[in-house]
């Protein structure tokens, strides 16, 4: 019903129009004078269509990559399989899968945020902006947690903090692991959810400053874009966790028994 | 073509197969598996994941024909950027010295 309403106030006028007369119907129509509407585009339809194209081609340059450290990870998962399972079972599986939940719930929120606006609701809209934000900084948390058991650990790759090197002893070699070949899965493993984090990051501060915009009452049901791109940007940073977090911390617990 | 409005139910729906999905994936990944159907559960538990996440929450079953290809174009290029890759490097110890 409120789908309805929606349709009811959105300008008439939008297709069979010539360029001309969409300039005329511009100056004599006040339902296309939309203050978010700008100059270059012919009405808040195709403003919304060309916004959501720019950010889908973004991340589709974001999927190429992610893919390379994707592949990276492949191929040296398939030439030390028991050293990168040895070294994934040194992970914290629970920290792990609590922040899956975490994140999946974020997108929950997201795509909340986005429905209340598209259907007006601004102070749900706001709310759901909030929760997704705090949802991300507990994500980031209980990766600040985990980066640091790392450290204590002695598991950061290479001579980055002086005096602590990387070394392998603390982990359980499986049968077959060369300890000396571990260190690559935590670079692959530092670089990929290091980058991902940097996302999340990037995604925390860009709702912070739609919310900001969301409490001032500048979306609605007609203009909303920010909204939605921000939204799709922050649900591909989900499904990458979807993918890192079976690939990096799941790998080798078959083996365990 | 005008934006189609996603029913708070379907959002709902998602996220509780997106929080099975997670489980059944911990659950599977501890379970011992002959040969390589660990790793193909894994990723199988993973894409399905993904797809929902891209259909409903990403809103493109509901979108354009042109997000579709954009999409598609994404998936197309990650296949080529793997296939061509491995083709390497799975056929260097081809080459005995």
């Amino acid at each position: 019903m409120n789908r309805k309403k929606f349709e009811e106030t959105k300008p008439e006028a939008e297709e069979g129009n010539t360029l001309a007369e969409s300039i005329a119907m511009d100056q004599h129509d006040s339902t296309h004078g939309h203050p978010a509407l700008q100059h270059h585009f012919e009405n808040m339809e195709q403003q919304r269509e060309a916004g959501t194209i720019g950010i889908w081609v973004f991340l589709v340059t974001e999927i190429m990559f992610f893919g390379g450290m994707f592949f990276a990870y492949t191929l040296y998962r398939s030439q030390y399989p028991m050293e990168f399972a040895s070294a994934s079972n040194h992970l914290d599986l629970t920290m792990g899968t609590i922040n899956t939940a975490v994140l999946i719930l974020s997108s929950f929120t997201m795509a909340l945020g986005v429905y209340s606006a598209q259907v007006g609701k601004q102070r749900n809209l706001v709310i759901s902006l909030a929760l997704t934000i705090f949802l991300g900084l507990v994500f980031l948390g209980i990766k600040a947690v985990e980066y640091h058991e790392k450290y204590v650990d002695h598991l950061i790759p290479g001579r980055l903090f002086p005096g602590n090197p990387f070394d392998p002893s603390g982990i359980h070699p499986l049968p077959g692991a060369n300890p000396q070949k571990m260190e690559m899965f935590y670079w692959i493993y530092f670089a990929m959810t290091g980058m991902h984090a940097i996302h999340m990051i990037i995604g925390v501060g860009l709702l912070s400053v739609i919310m900001y915009f969301a409490a001032r009452g500048r979306y609605g049901p007609e203009y909303h874009s920010p909204v939605e791109v921000s939204g799709l940007y922050w649900h591909f940073v989900d499904i990458i966790w979807i993918f890192l977090f079976p690939l990096l911390y799941l790998l080798g617990r078959h083996f365990q028994h | 073509m005008s934006e189609h409005i996603v029913s708070l139910k379907v959002y709902v729906i998602i996220a509780a197969a997106l929080m099975i999905g997670t489980s059944l994936t911990v659950v599977a990944g501890k379970m011992d598996f002959p040969g390589p159907l660990n790793v193909i559960i894994a990723l199988t538990i993973a894409c399905v994941k993904a797809t929902l996440v891209v259909l409903y929450f990403m809103h493109v079953r509901y979108s354009s024909k042109l997000v579709w290809l954009i999409f598609a174009s994404a998936v197309f290029w990650l296949a080529i950027l793997f296939s061509l890759t491995f083709a390497d490097y799975w056929t260097r110890s081809w080459l005995v010295p």
